[in-house]
């Protein structure tokens, strides 16, 4: 009757009994409680466990996006290499290496004049004049928080202060806890709007008692990075001296084409939005790089590396870096002694070993020999770029002369520096890869420096690197951001670190907190966490997990659907009598050996594969028909492979649209289309003919006009399951209105 | 079902297992975790040990008192407990008793404060915010009871994490 309490383990000793009755049941009782608590325990680790590895996969997916949006740069540069000048392909995107634009400062305040553009009647959001008041800050957040959005007549007029203003600042800034004021620290807010309205709601709005430093990615991913930026230049022009914005890697027009930022303001901004990106870009590239907080706080987006030198960073022209992928452009002179921007286009980048980095403290010799740009992280191919003549003459000239500047420079440098002092030789080469460094760099926690392979740019550094660094500096803290936190801050090297990201629940509602950092006169830093969303606040630990993590088994599943003819070759390879079955181990190998993910697929197995037999095989073509892509009715005739391999590269694939889209518009035209698959083709290594492409084009063209909407087109390549296609209301594959009514009508679907 | 599986696991896939846990919280790839962290990756291997258990296994495999556990001490001696079965799953029908047996009127549920004087008193008590944590999850009502049976069937039972 009691067997089941057998086998319990120790349990302790009751208290004086009175009856021999009495005791058992206490003994009993505590017996209970044992297995309560053990059974308890258990449910509590394996929620955690299950923390810990959905936490992993939205991480992974994140950075080999990164990393994705990096080697799609790099093999855009390698068809640079390859492609002769005059083809199609390479006029289609060496836009985005070189800058066809050469203008006046004139002329760019004229083009992004705002004095034309009407606001009608009917417009409901608020009016701003200038010189802006903090009423007007104020007004322009409770619009925001009432969703309202503001014209781009005001929108323009905004950012055209605010880019006056940016031009006066420093690279790095310095501000001083003086007047026992507290310093309020926010990290990585990626359009996230009600972060942002939550930490002013808690902490109050930036004023002269109340100064700010906001340390970068602002924008991108969220749905509100053009509102957040609004705010943060409002409350910058109302206080210059109290509110400090720092750049982040994602204040890049390169990486907003890919993570949602080009779009959401293309949305918002149908007509002049092309406009506003455009003065953006330049914003991003007056971005102040960093604060100093009393000489002995560094505030700034990534991190350090082992020659991260500030009195470099200070001194570099920081404009003439519009994005950290691409080469700085070059501030000349012409004859008339007005400042012309214009690309450099210099044999000394292609013979830059400068990306090529050893562990630790190698030196960069900048004048190496070529390297395969399969070694390389981040390219410059700007120099490859066909000139005319008479700028030629002018640039072989400039480039004599920086060439021969860099030659002396670098042979003093190799001469008689030691190791640990970077010299600033105002070379435009290492000032990129300081950038580059600050702006991507994470902590690791082994010591030394070594490229950042997870992201593509940037290095992992280690403890003695910030431990040099500070001792260098004379600081005692670097503050950053740039990677998600479960608790929104996390300490590192000794707490000489601190990583503090305030977009809570980046990857899904409950993922994780977000958190801000005040500093008072005494520099220690008191951190505050929050979460954005009510519904979060009612969930229990457990529900959250829950949620967060089918959220990333979704994410998982459409990953690996989307790979479904490289898994099945992986997995025939482990079945080779062709039974149709795998071991759990061996699908687990398959699965690692194609998607590159390093999780832990195992332990994943049992979420992600409900068709497992009894004795623990997995019959691999049942699981794709469970995982199936609700596939395009009406596309039969398209083949299945060029759909999957659409799918699986659709972040690609619109980030060459919205690349080619050089005007901004949304749409691309159907012989755009068609030179994109063969970009795409070639990266790939994929045999598409051009009958394929042709049948795709027609498909996707629906009302043959020749041109194609971006959007739309993307829009067709989601896994949802038919309730929710239903309600978008559209796809590219489900024909026309009546077709739909038709769909509707069924029950069974 | 369980056992049945467990009988034709070969040492190897025990070690893949125990690796792939390991490896989860092992946040600077050079096959390290934090000692805290290992009576997480001992239960999630479908492993039901007290706290007394528990503390002897992180005993044995903690590198001195740096507080970290490397995988190489870790394996041989998790791949054992795992052949040996040492902490066997509870079945369900013994949890709902064990509530049962501290539901001494039969009523159905449990007060809080009954819960907690056991939970926090006997036993291998719960710290504070152990107990804080377990009435929020059981707790789905605004009188103060648990409603046992339902907690049981809401937490669910993952005897055997493959």
């Amino acid at each position: 009757m009691l067997s089941w309490l057998r086998g319990i383990g120790t349990v302790m000793g009751c208290g004086v009994s009175k009856s021999s009755q009495f005791h058992k049941n206490s003994r009993k009782a505590i017996k209970a409680a044992v297995l309560i608590q053990r059974w308890y325990r258990q449910y509590v680790a394996r929620t955690e466990m299950r923390r810990r590895y959905t936490w992993h996969i939205f991480q992974s997916i994140e950075y080999s996006g990164e990393q994705a949006q990096i080697k799609l740069y790099n093999f855009l540069g390698y068809l640079m290499d390859n492609f002769t000048p005059a083809s199609s392909e390479r006029n289609l995107i060496s836009h985005i290496f070189r800058e066809h634009e050469v203008c006046l400062d004139a002329e760019w305040e004229r083009y992004f004049c705002y004095k034309n553009i009407e606001v009608p009647e009917v417009y409901s959001g608020p009016h701003l004049t200038f010189p802006l008041t903090v009423e007007q800050a104020v007004g322009l957040l409770e619009a925001f928080r009432n969703k309202k959005q503001l014209h781009s007549r005001y929108a323009l007029q905004l950012l055209l202060e605010t880019w006056k203003l940016l031009r006066m600042l420093p690279n790095i800034n310095r501000i001083s806890t003086c007047q026992s004021k507290e310093i309020t620290i926010c990290g990585d807010l990626h359009g996230q709007l009600e972060d942002l309205l939550l930490i002013f709601y808690k902490n109050g709005v930036p004023s002269l008692e109340k100064p700010y430093v906001f340390n970068g990615d602002f924008v991108d991913r969220g749905k509100d990075s053009i509102e957040i930026l609004l705010i943060l230049f409002s409350f910058l022009l109302v206080y210059p001296c109290d509110v400090y914005l720092n750049r982040g890697n994602h204040e890049d027009h390169l990486i907003n084409l890919r993570y949602g930022f080009t779009k959401e303001v293309l949305t918002k901004y149908k007509i002049h939005g092309k406009r506003i990106l455009k003065l953006l870009q330049k914003i991003f590239s007056w971005l102040p790089l960093a604060t100093v907080i009393d000489q002995k706080v560094l505030v700034l987006h990534g991190g350090i590396s082992d020659t991260t030198d500030l009195g470099v960073l200070a001194r570099l022209d920081r404009h003439n870096y519009v994005s950290a992928m691409r080469p700085p452009k070059k501030r000349n002179s012409s004859s008339s002694g007005v400042s012309i921007d214009a690309d450099l286009e210099e044999d000394i980048w292609n013979t830059s070993k400068i990306f090529q980095r050893r562990a630790s403290v190698s030196y960069p010799k900048p004048l190496g020999p070529r390297d395969c740009f399969q070694n390389r992280s981040l390219q410059d191919f700007s120099g490859r770029i066909k000139v005319k003549m008479e700028d030629e003459l002018e640039s072989s000239r400039r480039r004599e002369s920086v060439y021969q500047l860099a030659i002396n420079r670098s042979e003093k440098d190799v001469l008689g520096v030691s190791n640990d002092s970077v010299t600033s030789y105002d070379n435009p080469k290492e000032e990129w890869r300081q950038i580059l460094d600050l702006l991507w760099s994470d902590p690791m926690s082994q010591d030394g420096c070594i490229p950042n392979e997870v992201r593509g740019g940037g290095c992992y550094w280690g403890p003695d690197i910030t431990e040099d660094f500070l001792n260098k500096h004379n600081m005692q803290l670097i503050i950053r951001s740039h990677e998600c936190k479960q608790e929104g801050y996390e300490f590192c090297h000794n707490r000489k670190v601190l990583t503090l990201f305030s977009a809570s629940n980046y990857y899904d509602v409950g993922s994780n907190r977000g958190a801000y950092v005040k500093l008072g006169p005494d520099l220690v830093p008191y951190v505050i966490q929050y979460q954005a969303s009510s519904l979060t606040r009612e969930l229990t630990a457990r529900q959250s997990v829950g949620r967060t993590e089918r959220s990333a088994l979704k994410v998982l599943r459409e990953q690996l659907f989307a790979h479904k003819s490289d898994l099945i070759c992986a997995f025939k390879k482990f079945d080779k009598e062709a039974t149709g079955l795998v071991s759990l181990n061996d699908w687990a190998s398959a699965v690692e050996s194609v998607m590159h993910l390093d999780l832990p697929w195992r332990m994943l197995c049992s979420q992600l594969v409900s068709c497992k037999s009894s004795d623990g095989t997995i019959d691999y073509n049942d699981w794709f028909n469970e995982l199936a892509f609700k596939g395009p009715n009406a596309a039969d005739h398209i083949d299945q492979s060029l759909l999957e391999t659409l799918y699986r590269h659709r972040s690609t694939l619109e980030t060459i649209f919205r690349i080619i889209d050089t005007d901004n518009s949304g749409f691309i035209t159907v012989e755009d289309f068609r030179q994109t698959w063969k970009l795409l083709s070639v990266y790939l290594k994929m045999e598409i003919t051009d009958e394929d492409i042709s049948h795709l084009a027609v498909t996707i063209d629906s009302n043959n006009d020749g041109s194609i909407d971006i959007d739309e087109f993307m829009e067709a390549f989601r896994l949802t399951d038919k309730k929710s296609r239903l309600e978008r209301g559209r796809s590219m594959f489900m024909g026309t209105v009546t077709d739909l009514t038709k769909l509707e009508g069924d029950p069974s679907i | 079902m369980a056992e049945n599986r467990q009988h034709t696991e070969t040492v190897s896939d025990i070690h893949k297992k125990i690796t792939t846990a390991f490896k989860l919280f092992d946040y600077d790839a050079n096959n390290t975790v934090d000692a805290r962290e290992i009576s997480t990756i001992v239960f999630s291997l479908g492993c039901f040990p007290s706290q007394a258990d528990l503390h002897q296994i992180i005993a044995e495999v903690e590198e001195g008192s740096s507080g970290y556990v490397h995988l190489d001490t870790f394996l041989p001696v998790m791949t054992k407990v795992l052949l040996e079965h040492r902490f066997p799953p509870i079945p369900v029908e013994h949890i709902l008793r064990a509530f049962e047996v501290l539901d001494k009127e039969n009523k159905g549920h449990l007060e809080e404060g009954e819960l907690t004087k056991y939970m926090t008193e006997e036993g291998e008590p719960f710290t504070n915010k152990e107990m804080e944590e377990m009435l929020a999850v059981l707790l789905n009502n605004k009188r103060g009871l648990v409603y046992y049976r339902d907690a049981v069937g809401l937490l669910g039972f993952d005897g055997v994490m493959k």
